[in-house]
């Protein structure tokens, strides 16, 4: 067995992988992709009459693959069918990190699965609090209720839009631009930031289309979300590409914050670097930048 | 547990295994046929029965078609084909009790 370290509720998170929980082949040797999450997935990529297969594929690989700071998240199937409370408890015996919930369109969804989880980790010995809950919106409800849903539960780390049954629900398709999801987005991020949790983007299903996926990409990031669900190996490098900052992000960011902590060791609040004005305001996202960039191996100072 | 009836669990795909059990009355009979025969026999044989013992199954047929599924792999197959003979697959699993 190998016994996983206390899930972190803040961590980064630029690339969350769907994973097939009910195929061997694909979740034994899952982490070696090097994405930050995967997503061992129970529901809608596992047929219903192999759902209980699933669960026993699931507690297996968990008890018994390392898979080292991969974060291991797990996707149960929605509170509307008859799947949901076993999978919460393989999830929490087995020790995933976290619990997606699918379709999730209130705070009370989200506090129905938190009590069943609580149950669970005392069923099995579990450290009370240990499992993290994520959400995923998927309908318009889901969306309008956003804010409620990011602070329903301490233990919520993040949202996700899930875009093809939100665009299926709106009537509407993909389009390049991302005006189909555009308010969406914007929405599901306003409520993720309120309420200081983070907030990740849908799938990109056309594995063909590297510039549509790129677009996307830096769509994402000026958007300011924090990473992005995938469904393929080789769209991890692009985001951690597109995402990593860049170098003369860093050396700013670098810069911005050593100014400050001087400037204000010296009681001073507002100052200049470079000709620009700087205040504190502008240091939580320097800070960021060098957190990412740490992330990245692009900085080894001790700033953050 | 007792295998009340025939179950499969499992595919042919490569890293998996099929497990059928079925009814039996003399003890646990195992038929094996694998892609890695010669390098895990003795091993797979192991882990099925080891398996079995914990799910205190004392009279089965397991057939193994094993295309060179982990450990693990196999321990979920074997246990979801004996759950789902006695038609209780799927809530209330013991895990970490019998199942681990």
């Amino acid at each position: 067995m190998i016994p996983r370290p206390r899930p972190r509720r803040f961590r980064l998170r630029r690339t969350m992988m769907f994973m097939n929980a009910q195929k061997p082949g694909l979740i034994k040797d899952a982490y070696i992709y090097g994405c930050d999450s995967i997503m061992l997935d129970l529901e809608d990529a596992v047929a219903e009459n192999q759902k209980d297969a699933a669960r026993f594929s699931l507690y297996h690989a968990l008890k018994t693959i390392d898979y080292g700071n991969t974060e291991v998240i797990v996707r149960i199937n929605g509170l509307d069918t008859p799947h949901w409370q076993e999978d919460i408890r393989v999830c929490v015996a087995g020790g995933a990190d976290g619990i997606r919930i699918a379709k999730c369109e209130s705070a009370q969804d989200v506090i129905t699965v938190e009590n069943a989880v609580l149950a669970a980790e005392k069923e099995f010995g579990v450290e009370e609090g240990r499992t993290l809950l994520m959400a995923a919106l998927e309908s318009p409800k889901g969306i309008i209720n956003a804010y409620e849903i990011c602070t329903a539960s301490k233990r919520m780390f993040g949202v996700a839009i899930s875009g093809g049954d939100f665009r299926r629900c709106m009537g509407t398709h993909f389009q390049r631009d991302g005006v189909d999801l555009l308010v969406a987005r914007g929405q599901m991020l306003i409520a993720a930031r309120a309420a200081g949790i983070q907030c990740f983007d849908t799938v990109f299903t056309d594995l063909d289309d590297d510039e549509g996926f790129e677009a996307e990409l830096l769509q994402n990031k000026a958007m300011g979300f924090d990473g992005k669900s995938l469904i393929n190996p080789k769209q991890i490098r692009p985001v951690h590409d597109l995402l990593a900052p860049t170098e003369k992000e860093v050396l700013w960011a670098k810069k911005v914050v050593e100014a400050y902590r001087e400037q204000s060791a010296a009681g001073v609040g507002v100052f200049t670097v470079d000709g620009k004005m700087i205040d504190i305001a502008f240091i939580p996202g320097a800070e960021r930048t060098l957190r990412l960039a740490k992330a990245c191996g692009m900085y080894d100072g001790d700033l953050v | 547990m007792k295998v009340e009836k025939t179950a499969v669990a499992g595919t042919l795909e490569s890293s998996d295994a099929m497990v059928t059990v079925e009814p039996s009355k003399g003890g646990i009979e195992m038929e094996l046929t694998s892609s890695v025969m010669n390098q895990y026999g003795r091993q797979i044989k192991a882990v099925v029965l080891e398996t079995l013992e914990h799910l205190e199954v004392k009279d089965c047929k397991v057939t193994i078609v094993d295309k060179g599924a982990l450990d693990c792999t196999l321990k979920a197959r074997v246990e979801c084909a004996v759950f789902r003979s006695c038609g209780k697959s799927d809530k209330n699993i013991p895990w970490g009790g019998a199942v681990r």
